[in-house]
């Protein structure tokens, strides 16, 4: 579930950095304040407007719901989706960041060679990115994991489809004598956490050395 | 065919009017202090910078023209820019490099074999450019723009990021690529060597104009012009090499009607080379000379006549322009031996200059390139 969130954040997550760190557009502060939204509000409320969007009766819940059968409020799908909403941010700033490190001068080298916009995005630029756009992903990755407040409130706690970490944890504090098995799951977690971190540090290092950093 | 660029921009700092029409091919340098709009003609040729106003044609071919409306993004031209900083793409091999503007035409005039001879950096293909010495990234980055097929290339400062040994590695390299090259080149420097090494034509621009602009040998024989005011100042002469003597060791330089004599150098007679002759080795001397053959070391008199002075203040001295017949030399003396010999333009003198002061090029062979 967290892999197939950050696996569809990912690339929309990519355009929005680009969009955000190469253009000048009236509205961009609207959408920079729109995709950091869900780091700043409280996640049981981020969890509470995809309910009421993607509810079967909100706007877009009942468009998905009669016309391709889709119901995500309190499946795994819904789930990802919430988890998907509140990593989004996490990519966003990190992508943009590397995008805003990456040398300009060298998408000037590739103009004066003859690469069009698209052809300099996924030739130059993205490469030149990649270090920031894997710590990124590995980061959202641990913190999908992790995610509470909003997948509760949008796809509930279901054993086996929309239960994170946590809350198994949860759900084990609040059962007499769960405290085992909730002491297993936090480590379990913490683990994660760390490997995590880890794992995106040696994987930025690694890459920034291939680009000869 | 001409190159010819009109450009006409509105910065904060400074209005840039520049306008020049010169040889093409050649190399034309462009030279001035910085701030002055040199790189304003490299960014606008390079279709980086849109001026208010700016018209640039190769003959016939116009290569952009704001006020009939034609404008090309960079990607869409065909034009070579040199940075100063190389800009090789990190993640990239050298030959990845190389060919990233070349698959993005379809043009293959310039052959990537050749370029990689000739710039010798067939032993750095499958390196990647942070394992690259400066001199070697600039080799690079001159082939990558080169492959782009270009009508026009663009170098900016090449050179001006090296240090003084990987400078003399590089300037080889660009005279040879002069002889073969059959497109304009502007050519942006603050250096005097590389002006004396590579110009076919000169333009200089000072505070966002043309002050002068024309043939090397001309320019740099000018007494008016900052260029003479150099402590460095020297004239520039075209020269073949007409005989060798070698039980003299020397080497005998026909430069139009005018002779020079040498310390033998190793090149094949009939050789085209450039030699800088340095205003400050030149002696005048008023009406003709005899040369003391058993009483001075001295080589070269050569007779000519006066056609400009001017003041050199900073060095207390006068600047001469002494016209050959075939080139010009510039001669720094003092305002006393200006009034002594009651030199003014058009009195025939004497230019006496030792051989040992003709700084032959190294290299630059050509005035003009040639046609492969």
């Amino acid at each position: 579930m967290a892999l197939r969130a950050v696996g569809f954040a990912l690339p929309l997550a990519i355009l929005t950095a680009w969009v955000l760190a190469r253009s000048r557009f009236p509205g961009r502060s609207v959408l920079n304040a729109v995709v950091h939204l869900p780091l700043v509000l409280p996640p049981v409320v981020t969890g509470w407007l995809l309910l009421i969007l993607f509810g079967v009766r909100g706007p877009i819940g009942a468009l998905l719901h009669d016309w391709f059968g889709i119901r995500l409020v309190f499946t795994t799908a819904g789930a990802t989706l919430a988890c998907a909403v509140m990593v989004f941010p996490v990519m966003v700033r990190s992508v943009r960041l590397s995008l805003e490190a990456a040398d300009l001068g060298l998408e000037q080298a590739a103009r004066t060679l003859g690469a069009g916009r698209l052809d300099r995005l996924f030739n130059v630029t993205l490469p030149l990115a990649s270090p920031g756009i894997l710590v990124g992903a590995i980061v959202a990755y641990a913190t999908c994991l992790g995610e509470f407040g909003a997948v509760i409130t949008f796809a509930a706690n279901i054993p086996g489809e929309t239960q994170t970490l946590p809350l198994a944890i949860y759900a084990a504090i609040q059962v007499p004598g769960g405290e085992a098995k909730a002491a297993q799951l936090s480590l379990v977690s913490l683990t994660l956490a760390l490997v995590g971190l880890l794992a995106s540090e040696w994987a930025g290092r690694r890459l920034n050395a291939a680009l000869g950093r | 065919m001409n190159l010819s660029v009109e450009l006409r921009h509105h910065f904060p700092a400074i209005d840039i009017a520049i306008e020049f029409s010169v040889p093409s091919p050649g190399v034309t340098v462009l030279f001035g202090p910085s701030g002055s709009g040199k790189s304003t003609v490299i960014a606008a040729a390079a279709g980086l910078l849109r001026p208010d106003q700016c018209r640039i044609a190769i003959g016939g071919d116009m290569l952009a023209d704001t006020r009939a409306g034609i404008w090309l993004p960079p990607e869409r031209r065909r034009v070579g820019l040199v940075f100063q900083d190389s800009r090789l793409f990190p993640h990239m091999s050298v030959s990845n490099n190389l060919v990233f503007g070349m698959r993005r035409t379809r043009e293959r005039e310039i052959d990537f074999d050749e370029i990689v001879e000739l710039l010798g950096i067939h032993a750095l293909l499958s390196r990647h450019p942070n394992t690259l010495s400066g001199g070697e990234r600039q080799r690079v980055a001159i082939g990558r723009a080169l492959l782009r097929q270009p009508q026009l290339l663009l170098m900016d400062e090449p050179l001006a990021s090296l240090d003084t040994a990987r400078k003399s590695e590089i300037l080889p390299y660009l005279a040879r690529l002069k002889t073969m090259l059959r497109l304009p080149v502007l050519y942006v420097t603050h250096s005097l060597d590389e002006l004396a090494q590579l110009a076919d034509s000169v333009v200089l621009i000072e505070a966002g104009s043309v002050v002068a602009a024309g043939p090397v040998a001309e320019i740099s024989a000018r007494a008016d012009l900052p260029l003479a005011r150099r402590d460095d100042a020297g004239a520039v002469l075209i020269c073949r090499v007409a005989a060798h003597d070698a039980t003299r060791q020397l080497t005998r330089l026909s430069c139009g009607p005018a002779t020079l004599w040498v310390p033998q150098a190793d090149l094949p007679e009939g050789t085209l080379l450039r030699v800088r002759v340095p205003a400050r080795e030149v002696i005048l001397a008023r009406g003709e000379v005899d040369l003391l053959k058993d009483a001075l070391s001295l080589h070269n008199v050569l007779p000519g006549t006066v056609r400009a002075i001017a003041a050199d203040p900073d060095h207390r001295a006068t600047l001469v322009e002494v016209a050959l017949g075939g080139g010009s030399v510039l001669s720094r003396v003092t305002p006393d031996a200006i009034a002594r010999l009651a030199l003014a333009p058009g009195t025939r003198v004497s230019a006496l200059i030792k051989s040992m002061s003709v700084e032959i090029l190294g290299g630059a062979r050509g005035s003009r390139p040639v046609a492969t």
